[in-house]
């Protein structure tokens, strides 16, 4: 079935990227869209704009059922839900399905069964990819009998958590009654889910991610991403491919991510993330992100595949159109995550109005943002305001041209996170490759 | 909408002429390309997006009419000497930890500097917010789960008789 008119249900960057690639490929686009992004770039940039509802998220871009009908009402074949609200949202999969509506994404199956994480790591397993030890505890004591076999530090993670959600960090049996009780009341709250379960904390390891692309029969791998400069589980800087990584872990891990894609017979696009422990040559599976990621551009730059396209592609049914002899990597790509926080003050959020908006421009310069002068940052939402992704012949080229771009970035009216990339960007650790989550914590803490 | 192929190829073509600044303007944009003063070269870009928003009826009921977005309170004379608290960043405020518990804070409660009497949610992340004065809660300003502005009262203290 062609697509001829998409339902954007997102806000930002991301709709805004989503945007172009639709109206690339000749489809007629609608925005859903709050009443704090009435007035923004991507409800300018759409064919049509269609209100879903308040500015906060809850009445709005996690409203299902406003979500739903919106995109019922301006009689849209298809919905991408970009990542993040609703994207992994098993119920709005279904719905559209009953409402006779694409959505552009993984099977309701397939969310259901990487959304819940402990099921994840049960598929992980049963297709032979090696997980965090750990596993599912029920109540204190049964935590505290597995502790015996794990050791601290351990995280205890929300079954229905994600993204660097709803996870709990205990470093020693004096504290893991509290943190217990913070992590099963957090995860009622957040996610609805009181279940949690229990990894051993893996301190020095490297988060490592592949991008998958199938159409629930064939399968391929676009490579490999580094995100291990992390901030609270959250990611700032991503690289394409992975910097020293030898091949042949290399090779293992994009193995073992085809080999969970082909169990769960993955439609659409989706990532596996790998926390990989170099040093011991050793790694294990985290989760399956069954959606658009934020940092997609760096595979985008290396591989020349525009992933949007082939999501949509794929929800509208035409078989997988890439075979993994096609596909090569070239250079090295990077991108750094641009957000409204003040570096000043703890990375405090800066909501506000935007007064002056420079971005870098120029040969393997690509601005993914949503911002221009005038533009609101309200603050209902995230703080990510711009990707600014280089790509370059090698990683040396790469970092030096992203030093350019962050010394070009000028932003005005709220305060942004740039200065905290200039300093990485700077750093002989971070410029030698292979730095570990731990990296970013002790960078700031030696400022 | 230029993609970023596109400014590349602009690029390319300015980069060969003596040309420092371009100003490209259609009825959907204006863009500014400018040549960065440094000796390394490069460009830098600005945009603005000229259409309008293009908005359709909903279907749906204009639903919900938005609390968030009420004005806020008329400001009250403030009791004479009494201390407030203000806002530390813009967000929705929040008198409880979470739905359906207990406020931090009512009427007649004593607080010391770093009692937290509420928390501002901004762009997802829970802030909180201390006192920052000793004192005992006269007077709440804000209704949960309210918009509230950076500096904005949230709540007056009289001083503690020492």
């Amino acid at each position: 079935m062609k697509i001829a008119r998409l339902f954007v249900a997102n806000r930002g960057e991301i709709a805004l990227r989503i945007l172009r690639s639709a109206q690339q490929l000749g489809i007629e686009t609608v925005l859903g869209a709050s009443d704090a992004d009435l007035d923004s770039v991507p409800a300018r940039v759409a064919d049509h704009c269609v209100r879903i509802g308040a500015a906060a998220a809850a009445r709005s871009y996690l409203d299902l059922e406003a979500v739903l009908a919106a995109a019922r009402s301006v009689r849209a074949d298809a919905l991408h839900p970009g990542y993040g609200f609703l994207s992994e949202n098993a119920a709005l999969a279904r719905a559209c399905d009953a409402a006779g509506i694409l959505f552009v994404g993984p099977t309701a199956a397939t969310l259901q069964a990487v959304g819940d994480k402990l099921a994840a790591r049960e598929h992980a397993t049963a297709a032979g990819v090696p997980v965090v030890p750990g596993g599912a505890v029920h109540s204190l004591a049964e935590c505290e009998g597995l502790m015996a076999t794990l050791g601290y530090p351990v995280l205890i993670k929300a079954v229905g958590g994600g993204g660097g959600r709803g996870l709990r960090r205990v470093e020693a049996a004096a504290q893991l009654a509290a943190q217990w009780d913070l992590a099963t009341a957090e995860a009622q709250t957040a996610f609805g889910d009181a279940r949690v379960y229990v990894e051993r904390y893996v301190s020095a390891g490297r988060h490592i991610e592949v991008q998958l692309l199938g159409d629930g029969g064939e399968l391929v791998q676009l490579g490999t991403r580094d995100c291990s400069v992390q901030r609270r589980f959250q990611k700032l800087i991503e690289e394409a491919p992975a910097p020293a990584l030898s091949a042949a872990l290399t090779g293992r891990i994009t193995d073992a991510a085809l080999a969970l894609g082909r169990a769960l017979h993955y439609r659409g696009a989706g990532t596996v993330e790998f926390l990989v422990d170099a040093a011991r040559d050793e790694f294990y599976f985290l989760e399956v992100n069954a959606r658009i990621q934020v940092e997609h551009p760096v595979t985008e730059m290396i591989t020349g595949v525009d992933l949007v396209a082939e999501q949509l592609a794929i929800a509208a049914g035409v078989p997988l159109r890439l075979r993994q002899a096609q596909i090569s990597l070239r250079g090295h790509a990077l991108e750094c995550r641009v957000n409204a926080e003040d570096v000043e003050h703890d990375m405090r959020p800066s909501p506000g109005r935007v007064t002056r908006a420079v971005f870098p421009a120029g040969a393997g310069v690509r601005v993914d943002t949503h911002i221009e002068a005038g533009s609101v940052v309200p603050p209902y939402y995230d703080s990510l305001l711009a990707k600014i992704i280089v790509h370059a012949a090698d990683r040396g080229a790469a970092l030096d041209r992203m030093a350019e771009c962050l010394a070009a970035c000028e932003l005005a009216g709220v305060a942004v996170n740039v200065p905290l990339h200039r300093r990485i960007l700077a750093d002989a650790e971070f410029r030698r490759g292979a730095v570990d989550t731990g990296y970013l914590t002790r960078l700031r803490a030696a400022a | 909408m230029l993609t970023h192929e596109d400014i590349e190829e602009i690029l390319r073509l300015l980069d060969a002429t003596p040309v420092d600044e371009l100003e490209l303007e259609t009825e959907h944009f204006k863009l500014t390309l400018r040549r960065s003063p440094s000796e390394r070269g490069g460009w830098t870009q600005e945009h603005q997006t000229r259409s309008e928003p293009r908005v359709l009826a909903a279907a749906a009921p204009a639903a919900q009419a938005s609390a968030g977005s009420a004005a806020p309170a008329p400001v009250r004379s403030a009791v004479a000497g009494a201390l407030e608290v203000r806002a530390p960043l813009l967000g929705t405020f929040y008198r409880s930890p979470k739905p359906g518990v207990a406020p931090f804070v009512a009427i007649g409660s004593r607080v010391g500097t770093n009692t937290v009497v509420a928390i501002i949610e901004t762009m997802k992340l829970m802030n909180s917010v201390y006192a920052g004065v000793e004192g005992q809660v006269i007077e709440l300003c804000v209704a949960d789960g309210d918009a509230v502005e950076r500096d904005q009262v949230l709540m007056r203290l009289a001083p503690l008789k020492s």
